[in-house]
């Protein structure tokens, strides 16, 4: 879907991407993460054929970038950096407008297209306000709208449940996840390490321009070798797996051992009573947090490099 | 997507508000000569006043050269400076161009999208200028020709030579066309500048800027050998379609240097346009 090979942009003396080698396959939702001016606007902007690279090469849906963007695009629907839209139009304007710029799609069926888009983001009651009335959620809502409208087959979503409450980000999240079910493949770039655990099957990393880390997340979260207990008898708890607690913390044990169904099997033997028992896994978060750096927009004091080679996103994320 | 520039500049306010801007000044001079029958006398003040009082039908024309030195050029220089820049500005850029619009397709859509934008506005301050003209000054009516009665159907040309009303229109029709493509060489300019910046107000003020320049320069006599290649130079010669005969030499001249300043605007335009990174 998405294969890139020593992807590298430089803005003047910035290196921006550094020889990114993405794989996204069909079917993947592929969630694309790091640190604020890490560079993965960037990416999805050449992506897009926004921004041209200054080396290497970008398949998308198998066709070289940018050179036959006008046969790869009709296919793509997109949100970069947030959603854009005319002020003083109504969403269902701006949706037209949108949907009649570049080629495919006909007239007579674009009004069922914008309503089916409308409808699937959950906008399919709007009424004739002007965009810039809307909250930063509903915006939110009608960009998505507008990437859904030709039924794409790649989605390139940049920071998709940017401005939406808990409730949204659900909706938005299982609303993904039929398009991904009915053959779609989603690419998304998100900071909410929670929401990509949840929906994501493949992630890649980014730090400083370099893809640092690009894998199935299965295979990233296998268990520590060790389990989580939750007990209001922990004491006896303790007492009884002697020897096996690296540590404790009030009711909650951490226990070596791989299997939880034997050392539950055993607590509950002994009389125990056991809220909660799961094997431990390392989070997203830890991952990431030990894989990058800290965002570009963390400036320190740094007294022997002023400048340098220091990646910087395109306009930044802010 | 020219047919969606189109309708995006019909449904803009800002095209309309613009537009009743540049009709109101006219309008509102009519009224005030109306009112004195105080014209300014012949060779003082802006061409074609002095005889509006004597035939409303030219009045057409003045107003347009009411409106040619400051406000119809500022009114150009912000649509076309807004072009590329205001997409960038309201993010719509990166969006229709992923949609996909090819870059030069998009350059296009929104030249023509100016061109209809220069040729409504100096076409509807001509319209409104008749009608105004007309009612407040009163116009020979076109029987009265027919029936032969030619002296009454006359209007005293800049030349004192007689015209008659289908001469008049020919000649409103001449200076109409000309003002038009004087105005797309700003176009051309501030839909160049557009391209460079993201900020349309910049773009806007960049093309007056450019403007103000060549209009020094053509004023001051140490410049007299850059000043036939300056924009603003024969700004002024669609004066000489009022004339009799019709002076055509600065006519065809202003018309050339409008060519050329359109074409290598557009140029640079494209080819800053198509090979640059849009980052916003």
């Amino acid at each position: 879907m998405i294969v890139t090979r020593g992807l590298t942009k430089r803005f003047g003396s910035v290196l921006a991407v550094d020889h990114v080698d993405l794989d996204v396959r069909a079917g993947d939702r592929y969630g694309f993460l790091g640190p604020n001016g890490s560079g993965k606007t960037t990416v999805i902007r050449m992506l897009l054929g926004l921004v041209f690279a200054t080396s290497g090469e970008i398949e998308v849906l198998g066709k070289p970038v940018p050179a036959r963007l006008r046969e790869v695009l009709p296919r793509v629907g997109a949100l970069v950096e947030g959603p854009s839209a005319y002020g003083h139009l109504s969403g269902r304007a701006n949706l037209a407008l949108i949907d009649a710029a570049g080629r495919a799609g006909g007239r007579r069926t674009r009004r069922c297209r914008i309503d089916q888009a409308l409808e699937h983001v959950g906008l399919a009651g709007i009424d004739g306000r002007p965009v810039r009335k809307y909250s930063l959620g509903m915006r939110q809502r009608l960009g998505l709208a507008a990437a859904l409208l030709r039924a794409p087959t790649l989605l390139v979503l940049d920071e998709p449940a940017n401005g939406l409450d808990p409730q949204g980000i659900r909706e938005i999240r299982d609303l993904l996840a039929g398009l991904n079910q009915a053959g779609t493949t989603v690419f998304l770039s998100s900071h909410q390490l929670a929401e990509v655990e949840q929906l994501c099957t493949r992630v890649g990393v980014v730090d400083r321009g370099r893809l640092v880390l690009q894998q199935e997340l299965s295979a990233l979260r296998p268990a520590t070798g060790r389990v989580i207990i939750r007990s209001p008898d922990a004491d006896r708890a303790a007492a009884e797996l002697n020897g096996r607690i690296a540590s404790r913390d009030g009711d909650r044990l951490v226990v070596a051992g791989a299997d939880p169904a034997e050392l539950n099997a055993r607590l509950v033997a002994a009389g125990l009573r056991i809220t909660e028992i799961r094997p431990e896994r390392r989070s997203l978060e830890d991952l990431v947090l030990q894989l990058t750096s800290p965002g570009a927009d963390r400036i320190d004091r740094d007294p022997d490099q002023p400048g340098g080679d220091r990646p910087l996103s395109t306009g930044g994320a802010q | 997507m020219i047919r969606v520039e189109l309708v995006k500049l019909v449904r803009r306010p800002r095209t309309w508000g613009s537009i009743l801007l540049l009709c109101a000044l006219p309008t509102l001079v009519a009224v005030f000569i109306a009112v004195t029958h105080v014209a300014p006398a012949p060779g003082q003040g802006p061409a074609l006043l002095s005889a509006v009082l004597s035939d409303g039908s030219l009045y057409p024309a003045a107003a347009l050269a009411l409106v040619l030195p400051i406000f119809l050029p500022i009114a150009v220089a912000i649509m076309a400076g807004d072009g590329i820049a205001g997409e960038a500005t309201s993010g719509m850029l990166r969006y229709l161009l992923a949609r996909p619009v090819g870059r030069t397709r998009l350059l296009v859509a929104k030249l023509i999208s100016v061109i209809a934008y220069v040729l409504g506005a100096v076409v509807l301050v001509a319209v409104t200028a008749y009608a105004t003209g007309a009612g407040l000054f009163g116009t020979r009516p076109v029987l009265v020709t027919s029936r032969g009665l030619a002296a009454s159907a006359l209007a005293t040309s800049l030349s004192g030579t007689p015209m008659t009303a289908a001469d008049i229109a020919m000649r409103t029709l001449g200076a109409v066309a000309f003002i038009g493509v004087s105005m797309l060489g700003v176009a051309a300019v501030a839909l160049f500048l557009s391209t460079l910046t993201d900020s349309s107000l910049g773009a806007a003020l960049g093309a007056l800027a450019a403007l103000i320049t060549s209009g020094v320069l053509v004023a001051l006599n140490s410049a007299a050998s850059v000043s036939p290649y300056l924009p603003t130079r024969y700004w002024l010669a669609w004066a000489d379609f009022f004339r009799e005969p019709i002076l055509w030499r600065n006519i065809d001249r202003g018309f050339a240097i409008q060519g050329v300043y359109v074409a290598v605007f557009l140029a640079a335009a494209w080819a800053n346009f198509a090979t640059k990174d849009v980052t916003s």
